[in-house]
């Protein structure tokens, strides 16, 4: 439980009287090797976080790493267009030439940028208010915010999202803004429990009655405690995110071509089965070893942060 | 039993998040760029022909107003009428709904019993390569989006294994029953045209499975976690000491206390597989309302995503209300005490 994080921290950080105190290098190395240690307990969180670093290495690097960088934009080979997975185009080719597995690594791209976007705006957004409503539980403060989160919780995500995108004019920007206008709620319920909880503990209260500041006991009392599953929320949502922006750009909502999209990839190939199945079929393969590979790192996060 | 209280309670806090759904759309109707008389009008209509229906959908007035109007002929099942189709968006849903929720059912059919029999046999064959194999899907399935299954059935099914039919609701060789509830199977069923029952349940199957399969592997993993977690309590070594029989306590009451974590997802995974559906119907060229509402997207028809959006939300809430119904019902902590400790 997060005040566990709490007794913990005063016990690594108490010095000890027998011993010189070890220098902070020391402590970080020793809780790096446990964390390290409680992370790859499970060979599977391993092999998610290798496919996530070599995913987003090889977005990083896409210019460099992709066999035919140019193919990413817009592209005309009819020479080579519809071509079967082989040893010079290893995934195919799509109707206009261009190599499938470039455009996947360049998909990446915005893919994890969208995802590296929505978190970072709606993720404090959501905490913030959650932090509010749960300190200020059952004020009128707590009823306006929670009951406005309870209505963008009750429609499905998806939903949401499609209609905010399908306002707008569909492009990339327009689909993250779409995405992060749903997103905050999870956490603004996630935090709201435990702050709410916390604000009750005595060190808070002890904080109170020293007459510190509101923002002081939110920000340096409370919200420490609550960070851990925040963490491990926002790991396991990268894959969510990528997922609905798949589902975003499937339905043209997204990523506007020439430029490549997961979704959008897919729903073109799928115009071309069975004839062209690579055309569908890696793409489709990309999002699942991406959205896997987050959801195992997600977990193994869990595993390390979380003490049961 | 106290359940009256809390079902008028949950009932009310629905209500509330109703309204809330019909502000939140309203306004993201609105926030549109663009005037929504001119473009129901097209480009070249007269300025006068625009500004009388600016009159007639209160585009004059001001924005509470417009959805004070709006929200009164929402309640009496008015949405106004759609730009693509030309009809009231309340008969295009009638005609569209109904498919969709037969869809539906049958996927959170599919859910229920998959994931429960799953659960099961993961529980009883623990540490097994059952367990395992079911845990690795578990992985798996939540990683693979419902429209990425429904591409890839529409592959294999459609062109390399054609046992089932992938495209819409019925062939074109089958008579189809005449419309009286909407949902084809019932009205074939009671028209007596057995034939058109078989093949539209035919077309069913394969969107349905594409919709539940992501959750039924996760769900099965928490039946299998709740029923390990319950194995050893209390209650049940007292009804073995009874002397009733292992197969008895096992389905009877492990099982029953066991589903409780599984409901409750199940409800939130119901809410996904409507969204789903969404995709996975213009996969399948399934004549849903989320086709519907997808080409009502991609074509901004203003009415019709309201429309589509307030009962989705509408579905979503009910859904909620009974699985908290069904979950007060396994769990007699809740059930006697008539209120839930949330």
């Amino acid at each position: 439980m997060p005040t566990v994080n709490q007794d913990q921290k005063i016990q690594s950080s108490t010095p000890n009287n027998q011993y010189r105190k070890p220098s902070t290098r020391v402590i970080l190395a020793e809780n790096l090797r446990k964390f390290w240690y409680k992370f790859s307990r499970n060979k599977l969180s391993v092999i998610g976080l290798v496919v996530v670093l070599l995913v987003i290495l090889a977005a990083i690097l896409a210019p460099w790493v992709t066999p035919y960088p140019q193919h990413a934009s817009a592209y005309v080979d009819f020479d080579n267009a519809s071509q079967a997975p082989s040893s010079r185009f290893l995934m195919g080719t799509d109707i206009f030439g261009r190599d499938i597995l470039t455009r996947i690594v360049f998909a990446f791209q915005g893919a994890l940028w969208m995802a590296f976007l929505v978190l970072i705006i709606s993720v404090p957004i959501g905490v913030l208010l959650g932090l509010i409503a749960g300190y200020y539980k059952n004020t009128w403060i707590d009823t306006l915010i929670m009951r406005i989160t309870d209505i963008f919780l009750a429609i499905p995500p998806l939903i949401l999202a499609l209609a905010i995108a399908s306002v707008l004019t569909p492009n990339l920007t327009n689909a993250m803004i779409a995405v992060t206008v749903m997103w905050w709620p999870w956490y603004t319920r996630l935090v709201y429990g435990m702050a709410s909880s916390l604000r009750n503990e005595y060190f808070v209260i002890a904080a109170e009655l020293t007459g510190a500041s509101k923002a002081h006991i939110l920000f340096r009392e409370i919200l420490p405690n609550c960070l851990s599953p925040v963490f491990t929320k926002m790991a396991l949502d990268v894959g969510w995110v990528i997922l609905i922006g798949a589902s975003l750009s499937f339905v043209g909502l997204g990523e506007q071509p020439p430029t490549p999209a997961l979704g959008q990839m897919v729903s073109d190939g799928a115009r071309y089965m069975p004839d062209l199945w690579w055309y569908t079929v890696f793409p489709a393969l990309a999002i699942i070893v991406v959205i896997l590979g987050f959801n195992l790192t997600g977990d193994g996060l869990r595993d390390m942060l979380e003490q049961r | 039993m106290r359940i009256g209280p809390f079902l008028l309670r949950r009932l009310f806090l629905s209500i509330l998040v109703l309204i809330g759904i019909s502000i939140l759309i309203f306004v993201i109707a609105r926030i549109v760029p663009g005037d929504p008389a001119r473009m129901a009008l097209g480009p070249r209509a007269p300025q006068e022909v625009v500004d009388r229906l600016r009159k007639e959908m209160y585009l004059d007035k001001s924005i509470p107003e417009q959805y004070f109007y709006w929200i009164k002929g929402v309640v009496q099942g008015d949405f106004g009428k759609s730009l693509v189709t030309k009809r009231d968006v309340s008969e295009d849903i009638r005609d569209y709904l109904p498919a969709t929720l037969e869809l539906a059912a049958l996927s959170a059919l599919f859910m229920i019993i998959f994931a429960i029999v799953l659960g099961v046999l993961a529980a009883r064959y623990r540490d097994t390569w059952v367990d395992t194999l079911i845990r690795l899907l578990s992985y798996f399935g939540v990683a693979i989006p419902a429209f990425v299954v429904a591409v890839l059935f529409l592959l294999l099914f459609g062109y390399y294994w054609p046992i089932l039919p992938v495209i819409g609701r019925i062939s074109s060789s089958v008579v189809p029953p005449g419309t009286i509830t909407g949902f084809m199977g019932l009205d074939s069923l009671f028209s007596g045209n057995f034939p058109a029952f078989w093949d539209s349940f035919k077309h069913l199957i394969l969107p349905a499975l594409a919709l539940a399969l992501g959750s039924i592997f996760q769900e099965a993993r928490i039946t299998r976690s709740a029923m390990v977690d319950n194995m050893n309590k209390d209650f049940l070594a007292a009804e073995r000491g009874y002397g009733i029989p292992e197969r008895v306590v096992m389905f009877k009451y492990l099982l029953k206390p066991s589903l409780i974590p599984t409901v409750s997802v199940m409800g939130l995974d119901i809410a996904s597989l409507m969204s789903n559906a969404f995709l996975v119907e213009l996969i399948f060229n399934w004549p849903g309302i989320s086709r519907y509402g997808i080409n009502a997207m991609l074509s901004k028809d203003l009415n019709a995503i309201s429309a589509v959006i307030v009962v989705f939300g509408l579905i979503f809430v009910v859904v909620n209300i009974v699985v908290d119904l069904i979950v007060a019902y396994l769990d007699p902590r809740i059930r006697l005490s008539g209120q839930r400790g949330s």
